[in-house]
């Protein structure tokens, strides 16, 4: 079983990476770009077929050590 | 003094505070490897400078899971007084033994230069050799530096006196154009709320004689050592 999980900064924490790469965009001549957000993304293969106990597992490695929750939000997406 | 000097793969200031608290105390700390689980008894605990991990997922992320945590966790819970400088601050927040988290900096640069502090509480074992309100030149040198934490944290910490520094002018002026990574409310170092745990993004083990160029570091040093010793 694949899981994919997206790790994105919370609303209120300010992203200069994102703020660095819409400016780009728009020296590039990209308009309408209203914001640029950057997060990260990554990619676990996990043992086994049960979706809840993958997707519970995979809650805690987020908690614990892939996302900080002081400043970043995590989604999970499984795939069997 | 018994000190403990925690050390990372990726640490590479550990053995500039080795250095400096050995020229206050007199002993030679005791270094750690991190895949420890037990640490020797002592009277203080150094989470040094450096990118351990090389700064992997973010910045201090997998030394807050190391092994050594959980002994360095329980002795900072029991009142040990436990010093992050810069990488060390940025594992104390990751460890949730601090509040907030270090970002990067606003300016995304790596910056490496000396700046000025502002000492805003001296009733802790780490600065109380400093005057309050003390302007101070110390350098900083750091990618990811700019302190964040959510309002309630803020004022939090603020209506606690937990600000253990602010970047400042030379002349002492907690400005923006003084903010050298974006830091919310100038922060470069706090306290947790025992107050024996301090981080700090500043080096002070880098200037601790007229040789290394200055010696506003010491200090904080010399107040350790002395403190301990008489303890």
């Amino acid at each position: 079983m694949k899981a994919r999980i997206h790790i994105t900064l919370k609303k209120g924490v300010l992203d200069p990476q994102g703020k660095a790469i819409a400016n780009t965009l728009a020296h590039l001549g990209f308009d309408g770009v209203e914001e640029v957000r950057q997060g990260k993304y990554i990619e676990i293969d996990l043992a086994g077929s049960d979706a809840a106990q993958a997707r519970a597992r995979v809650d805690a490695m987020c908690a614990q050590l892939l996302a900080n929750t002081v400043i970043e939000n995590y989604a999970i997406e499984l795939e069997a | 003094m018994k000190s403990c000097v925690i050390v990372f793969p990726g640490s590479n200031c550990d053995r500039d505070v080795a250095v400096a608290l050995k020229a206050s105390s007199g002993m030679e700390p005791q270094m750690v490897w991190h895949s420890e689980t037990e640490l020797p008894k002592c009277d203080l605990i150094v989470l040094p400078g450096g990118f351990s991990h090389g700064d992997y997922l973010r910045s201090g992320a997998m030394a807050a899971r190391a092994p050594i945590m959980r002994a360095l966790s329980a002795r900072a819970k029991a009142g040990t007084p436990v010093l992050g400088l810069c990488n060390g601050f940025q594992i104390l927040t990751e460890a949730g033994l601090l509040p907030g988290a270090l970002m990067r900096n606003a300016g995304l640069k790596f910056i490496c230069r000396d700046i000025f502090l502002k000492v805003e509480n001296i009733h802790n074992v780490f600065n109380r050799n400093y005057a309050d309100g003390q302007v101070v030149r110390i350098p900083i040198s750091h990618h990811d530096g700019n302190y964040f934490a959510d309002a309630a944290t803020l004022d939090r910490l603020e209506s606690a006196n937990r600000v253990a520094f602010r970047y400042c002018t030379a002349s002492g002026d907690v400005s923006a154009a003084a903010n050298p990574n974006g830091s919310l409310n100038n922060i470069a170092g706090i306290l947790n709320e025992a107050g024996n745990v301090l981080g700090m993004m500043p080096h002070p083990e880098r200037l601790i004689s007229p040789e290394l160029g200055g010696t506003d570091g010491r200090a904080m040093f010399d107040a350790l050592a002395s403190l301990l010793q008489t303890a």
